[in-house]
């Protein structure tokens, strides 16, 4: 046989062996992939009723805000929230941040404190944003020197 | 707030958005099932708590106990408050695990592994109260900036461990010591490695005391991570932050000690009282040592209804810092007058102690059951809050539970 013959043969069967195995390697990814997005196969069955989801910006339902209150973070809603969330929330929790009650001169003053001995960041303009929403959402409530009890859930006491 | 339902939502969605299309089947998605990456901790399985415990802050974690809860004479971890400055720390090896004393004050540095702390220097039990300094801040008027603990932030277990004392005098300390503090293995929350989240301490005269632990069980058990496995300072009747977790180092100082929160306002008081809301110099702030005298009715749990003619039995613990409790009180008229109940001594020095009683009620009403200790040098809880200071911190006003006889 000629060596060229021979060369150009054995090229095509390796050609021919590489197109298989794309085609397997094809048909196994794209079942692969069908799993991942139909892992239940209910294509194949009589779908009953077929819900959409509309594929909304991550970042809507992310912030979702129900009833004033930022639900991811538990933040009330008002004019400064999102600077409140995206410098806030970073190294603590926002719990950190919603059960105090501060004036503007408080908040600030814990602003530096974090600035001082926490690593947090220079806030630029946005310290008198996020310092605002804080003073008006999270401002301090008179308590007076003893509150009555609150929240009493009243039962039976069986001896 | 659903959050966990809610982030399971927005997986789909992110989901869909990353394709870029409607996920058509996208209700096929078996129910349920939440990418684990993105799976909410519990941290009443986590940390092994009662599930009515308050979860203050969970970055970083601090969970507060209840009244009712803390009824055990020993406290179970299970109704035990977690306060953390700093993240726990992830890997913690025992095997692997040393402590090392340095600073100005020793002769010279010394590391001892875990297993040469438990196997050279004698083991010791005592149960202990450990009460965080800030207990009771939620009621300060101007409110005190930190978490908002209202009465659960107290202890008393029985810890197990070796002096502190035998150690130090293992290592050999110089006349000019003064003050040690502590170094531990938990992370600061900014992510910086080079900070320490806390590191306290206290003066020698705190460390050669014989309740003053190493220690490395807790109610007989090793200690449970999120209070300091496997190595941690116990310093009964201080304020809890003095009983540093996750213990790698001891520096014996020549001075009072300035780590991360034993300066500023953190763990001080005014030197002298100030009127609510007073700024307060640096200067004019001084250390917290023993705790203040409290208690707390443990049972019943607040809001008891009884039929008239009925008493109650009531029961808790007091303690006292660094002292013991002499008289136990309590007042079913608002503290117009006081009765006398009865008081158990200590399991040992600085351990709480227990109390019992039995109310009576002259009519049908609204009542509140106040109880008030009274400590070895006379000083009475106040019905009031006591003097204000920046930090909330101190807050030993007299608990009190409501009743109601119908």
């Amino acid at each position: 046989m000629d060596p060229t013959e021979k060369f150009e043969q054995s090229a095509r069967a390796i050609s021919r062996m590489m197109g298989i195995i794309f085609a397997m390697f094809m048909v196994v990814g794209g079942f692969l992939v069908y799993m991942m997005i139909d892992p239940a196969f209910s294509a194949f069955r009589p779908a009953p009723e077929v819900a959409v989801v509309v594929a909304t910006p991550l970042e809507d339902d992310f912030d979702k805000i129900e009833n004033g209150v930022h639900i991811r973070t538990g933040f009330i809603e008002g004019e400064g929230l999102m600077t409140v969330v995206n410098n806030c929330t970073n190294c603590h929790s926002a719990k950190l941040v919603t059960q105090n009650r501060m004036n503007e001169d408080g908040w600030r003053a814990t602003i530096k404190w974090m600035q001082e001995t926490q690593n947090l960041w220079d806030l630029g303009k946005n310290e008198d944003i996020i310092v605002k929403y804080l003073a008006t959402y999270y401002a301090p409530e008179k308590k007076g020197r003893r509150q009555n009890l609150a929240d009493i859930d009243w039962y039976v006491l069986e001896k | 707030m659903n959050r966990r339902k809610f982030v399971q939502n927005s997986g789909l969605t992110a989901l869909s958005a990353l394709i870029g299309a409607e996920i058509v089947f996208g209700n096929a998605m078996p129910k349920g099932y939440i990418p684990l990456g993105l799976q909410d901790p519990d941290p009443f399985k986590m940390f092994d708590k009662d599930p009515e415990m308050l979860v203050l802050n969970d970055k970083p974690w601090n969970i507060e106990s209840l009244a009712h809860l803390l009824d055990d004479r020993v406290t179970p971890n299970r109704a035990m408050f977690i306060r953390n400055n700093g993240k726990i720390p992830e890997k913690v090896d025992p095997a692997a695990w040393t402590l090392t004393f340095d600073g100005e004050s020793v002769q010279s540095q010394k590391t001892y592994s875990l297993a040469e702390l438990k196997s050279r220097f004698s083991k010791h039990t005592y149960q202990l109260t450990l009460e965080c300094g800030g207990n009771g801040r939620s009621e300060f008027d101007p409110p005190a900036k930190g978490n908002q603990w209202s009465v659960g932030a107290v202890s008393s277990a029985e810890w197990t461990g070796v002096r502190l004392r035998d150690l130090l005098d293992d290592v050999g300390i110089k006349s000019n010591a003064v003050y040690i503090g502590y170094h531990a293995a938990d992370t600061h929350l900014s992510g910086d490695p080079n900070k320490e989240p806390i590191s306290r301490g206290f003066p020698i005269a705190k460390a050669m005391q014989d309740e003053t632990l190493l220690a490395f069980q807790m109610n007989g058990k090793d200690i449970p991570l999120a209070h300091g496995h496997p190595l941690r300072l116990v310093a009964g009747g201080w304020p809890a932050s003095v009983s540093g977790k996750w213990l790698t180092g001891i520096s014996v100082r020549d001075q009072v000690h300035d780590g991360p929160k034993m300066v500023g306002d953190s763990y001080r008081v005014p030197c002298n009282p100030v009127a609510p809301g007073t700024k307060v110099a640096d200067e004019d702030m001084c250390i917290i040592e023993s705790m203040p005298v409290k208690s707390l009715i443990t049972y019943p749990k607040t809001g008891a209804t009884i039929s008239h003619g009925k008493n109650i039995s009531f029961r808790g613990h007091a303690w006292a810092g660094e002292l013991e409790v002499d008289t136990m009180q309590y007042s079913i008229d608002f503290g117009s007058t006081w009765k006398e109940c009865n008081l158990e001594a200590p399991a040992n020095r600085l351990a709480w102690q227990h109390f019992s009683g039995e109310a009576t009620f002259p009519r049908k009403g609204y009542y509140e059951l106040w109880a008030r200790a009274i400590d070895s040098l006379g000083n009475a809880q106040p019905m009031v809050l006591p003097g204000w200071n920046p930090k909330g911190y101190l807050n030993n006003a007299c608990h009190r539970i409501a009743v109601k006889v119908v």
